[in-house]
């Protein structure tokens, strides 16, 4: 029993600590009316079940107090919806919060509920709910309210990023592959006679053998490969020479060289080779192809933003979708909505906390008539304010208009493969012509061989796939350590960095705040005249020793100075206080630096001090030792406060900037690339979206991938943010096996040449020679890739 | 030895069919999420039937 007592009860839906005994039904705890509430409909529905595949499967629902009504709308329903009859509608739901079995079979139970919906289809990596519901009887806000009410609340947002996902990968990549992979079996098998020898009965098989190979290329060129004669054609218009272009001239050239062998009876033709390079390089795109459909890289400020706003007009209030938010309307925003535009507060008691957009991390008291810029959030009781200049033109969102948003993102770094291949496509297309007029002079047609010969043969398959191979490797690593990135290339840019710009709040500190200790031992009385005297400062460490003590009598105050950067004087009945830094309080410099301390004094009497250690990430210290290799920077929208314990981890003083706006971040990228610097940018918020995006690599760091995180090149979890310096190390690697992979495969290519050049290059060797080319190139990609990762302890 | 124009002809009308089939599933959607099944197995059959129905 006295186990049973000492033992904490924890909620019975979603696995927190249950503070009061508050709220239980059948002997089962909850921590909190909104979780037990989803227990009551769960449990009047008789779908207790999904308690049992999964221990507290629920999210917490301690602060909910979402407001469906914008989905009334019906120009924001339109919006969201994928189709619509007279009696069905169909819509795709984000929902944040699916994570295990348990919310895949409740979420498919959705009309035992409601029997309005008919069909309910979770795809679980997607974190995506589909739904087909009668919206006769039920509407879509009602169908929202109850996901929200079973505790699945969906992620509504005016960037609709499902929809932009599931269309972007309708490329038919894998039905080409099939096509590929299907002919080349086929084909392989029809070679097989010619390879082994034919008899002299049996020379009719031959040329049936031959057209039917013919035949199973055309799909092959005209379909599987177009891709690489529109790419190099593209390219060729811009004046480029990238790797398509001696890939399609390869496909071309083996096809043509076939059709002409087969049909003068030359021999068997290179059908079999043709089809197996189209259908290894269209593998090589499809791993390189590495999709995370729980993760947005292209979130902005629409993300971020509500998809609709509550505005007053002739005294009853009504939702409306933000694009038809104009200067002058009334809007009111409540406890934790998002102020979408620039306004001027009119009623209410405004508390803001803006650190998405400055960084600074604790919330900000504005006064009536004063300006409150979009992106703050407002925490405490609704507000009105009065719009004064519309969304896409406020302070914030003005940052989207800067030509980094505009910029084209590909001519960013050039990578090795397009670096090679321009000087690869020449000096095949010398060593061609070369072998052509070598022979032409001698013998005509075996001039002709050799020049195609050597087209074939040399062409770049094995280069062509070492990059995609090697990269997708990398990513699988990366991902393997919660570092997801957007797309292949970044591993090459991440190797060419030179220069780390870091973002302070939410970045190097973790998200969870700071943590006040204190050091003197204090009566209430004492609790209340400190208490008294900080509640009156708005400085962020005064904020937050009132808040630390708790609420207690507000004593009157006589007298009330604030020293700026020093502290407060102040004189409460006979009492006369000091508090602030050691200078003010105890008269001399302090010495430990390693947190910040408010020092109290009460009449001439040292008591102690309050200390404020900052949370810093694991793993700082790892990555300010990267100096001097690389070169640091610190970039912070918060005011100087904590220069001095950054001193521990940025040596130089020039190496750290405050108060920085986005605009001024962005701006120092851009000083920074002026002089040749490749930057990493990393950053957390909105403010540094437009940093990272001027930025040559920009890291968004988060503790919940699923949360909002600014438009960036990677994403990396907060929980790996000290295996940095590690993935530096290793995109230098994997860049190296790229420059090895290459090494080898011309190797192969020289050998091929060798025969190619002589115009006796047989069907059979190429066959033999280009797959053993593209196997040697995979397998050491792979290898090596694992390898390296072992030693650097990231697998 | 004629027999295999017929064997091949039949041989690739085969292969056809199941390329084809292959474009069928992809273009139903049965390849677009590989994952949640093998979930959705692992998840009983309710035991008790609802009254109402």
């Amino acid at each position: 029993m006295a186990n049973a007592l000492l033992e904490k009860t924890i909620c019975y839906h979603c696995g927190d600590d249950c503070p009061t005994g508050e709220y239980t039904i059948e002997e089962k705890h909850f921590c909190c009316h909104g979780c037990k509430s989803v227990y009551q409909v769960l449990s009047d529905n008789k779908l207790c079940s999904y308690y049992n595949y999964n221990e507290h499967p629920g999210a917490t629902r301690a602060h909910t107090d979402k407001r469906f009504d914008y989905l009334s709308d019906p120009s924001i329903v339109s919006e969201l919806i994928d189709y619509t009859d007279n009696t069905v509608t169909i819509v795709t739901f984000y929902i944040p919060h699916i994570h295990c079995s348990s919310c895949l079979w409740l979420l498919e139970q959705l009309n035992r509920i409601n029997p309005a919906v008919h069909y309910c289809r979770v795809d679980f990596l997607k974190k995506q709910l589909n739904i087909r519901f009668d919206h006769n009887k039920l509407s879509l806000r009602q169908l929202v309210e109850l996901l929200n009410d079973i505790g699945y609340e969906p992620l509504i947002s005016l960037q609709d990023i499902i929809k932009k996902q599931n269309t972007a990968t309708k490329d038919n990549l894998v039905q080409k592959i099939a096509v590929a992979g299907f002919c080349f079996g086929n084909v392989m098998l029809l070679s097989f006679p010619e390879y082994f020898g034919l008899s002299v009965y049996e020379q009719s098989f031959r040329h049936f053998f031959g057209w039917l190979n013919i035949f199973f290329c055309l799909p092959v060129v005209f379909y599987s490969g177009n891709g690489y004669f529109i790419s190099a054609w593209q390219n060729l218009r811009k004046k480029v020479l990238n790797i398509d272009f001696p890939l399609a001239l390869g496909i071309a050239v083996l096809f043509a060289r076939t059709v002409f062998d087969v049909s003068n009876r030359n021999g068997a033709g290179f059908s079999d080779t043709l089809c197996g390079l189209v259908f290894f390089l269209l593998i090589g795109k499809f791993v390189q192809k590495k999709t995370y459909h729980h993760i947005s890289f292209e979130r902005d400020y629409r993300s971020f933003f509500p998809v609709a706003v509550h505005i007053i007009e002739n005294e009853t209030e009504r939702p409306i979708p933000l694009s038809q938010l104009q200067t002058g309307h009334r809007m009111i925003i409540r406890n934790n909505e998002i102020i979408p535009a620039d306004a001027i507060l009119l009623n209410g008691y405004a508390l803001i906390d803006f650190s998405f957009v400055t960084g600074e991390s604790i919330p900000v008291n504005k006064t009536l008539g004063e300006i409150i810029y979009a992106g703050g959030r407002q925490t405490g009781e609704a507000i009105e304010m009065e719009v004064i200049k519309p969304v896409s033109q406020s302070y914030l969102t003005q940052l989207w208009n800067n030509e980094a948003f505009t910029r084209k993102q590909d001519n960013r770094m050039q990578t090795f493969n397009e670096k090679v291949s321009k000087y690869f496509t020449v000096v095949l297309l010398t060593i061609a012509f070369a072998s052509l007029f070598f022979w032409l002079p001698t013998d005509v047609k075996r001039g002709f061989a050799a020049f195609t010969a050597v087209l074939i043969v040399a062409c770049p398959c094995a280069l062509a796939l070492s990059t995609p191979f090697t990269m997708s490797a990398a990513l699988g690593i990366f991902d393997r350590n919660r570092f997801y990135l957007k797309n292949t290339r970044i591993v090459e840019q991440m190797a060419e960095i030179d220069t780390i710009v870091m973002d302070k709040t939410g970045t190097i500190t973790t998200g969870e705040g700071d943590s006040v200790t204190i050091e003197a031992v204090l009566t209430e009385e004492q609790k209340a005249l400190i208490y008294s005297a900080c509640i009156n400062s708005i400085h962020p460490l005064c904020r937050m020793i009132y808040h630390y003590l708790g609420s207690k009598d507000r004593l009157q105050v006589h007298q009330y100075s604030e020293i700026a950067g020093k502290g407060i004087l102040a004189t409460i009945g006979a009492h006369r206080l000091r508090i602030g830094s050691a200078p003010l309080v105890c008269g001399h410099r302090e010495v430990a630096l390693h947190a910040t301390k408010v020092h109290v004094a009460i009449d001439e009497n040292y008591i102690g001090y309050f200390a404020f250690a900052h949370r810093y990430r694991d793993g700082l210290e790892e990555i300010t030792a990267l100096e001097p290799s690389y070169r640091l920077f610190l970039l912070s929208g918060d005011q100087d406060h904590e220069r001095y314990e950054l001193v521990r981890f940025f040596k130089d003083a020039a190496q750290m900037h405050f108060d920085q706006s986005p605009q001024n971040k962005l701006d120092f990228i851009q000083s920074l690339q002026k002089v040749g610097g490749k930057v990493m940018m990393i950053g957390d918020g909105l403010n540094d979206s437009g940093a990272l995006k001027q930025s040559d690599l920009g890291i968004a760091v988060t503790d919940n991938v699923n949360n909002f995180s600014p438009g960036s090149d990677a994403i990396l979890d907060g929980r790996s943010f000290n295996k940095l310096p590690l993935f530096l190390r290793f995109s230098k690697d994997t860049v190296n096996i790229i420059h090895i992979s290459f090494l080898i495969s011309l190797t192969y290519n020289m050998v091929g040449l060798s025969y190619a050049v002589t115009g006796n290059l047989s069907p059979l060797t190429a066959a033999i020679l280009m797959p053993l080319s593209t196997i040697t190139i995979i397998s050491f990609t792979s290898l090596a890739t694992r390898f390296t990762a072992k030693q650097r302890k990231l697998l | 030895m004629s027999i295999i124009y017929f064997l091949i002809g039949c041989s690739v009308l085969m292969a056809l069919l199941f390329l084809g089939a292959f474009f069928w599933a992809q273009k139903s959607g049965q390849n677009d999420d590989l994952y949640t099944p093998s979930l959705r197995i692992l998840i009983d059959d309710d035991e008790e039937i609802p009254s109402e129905k």
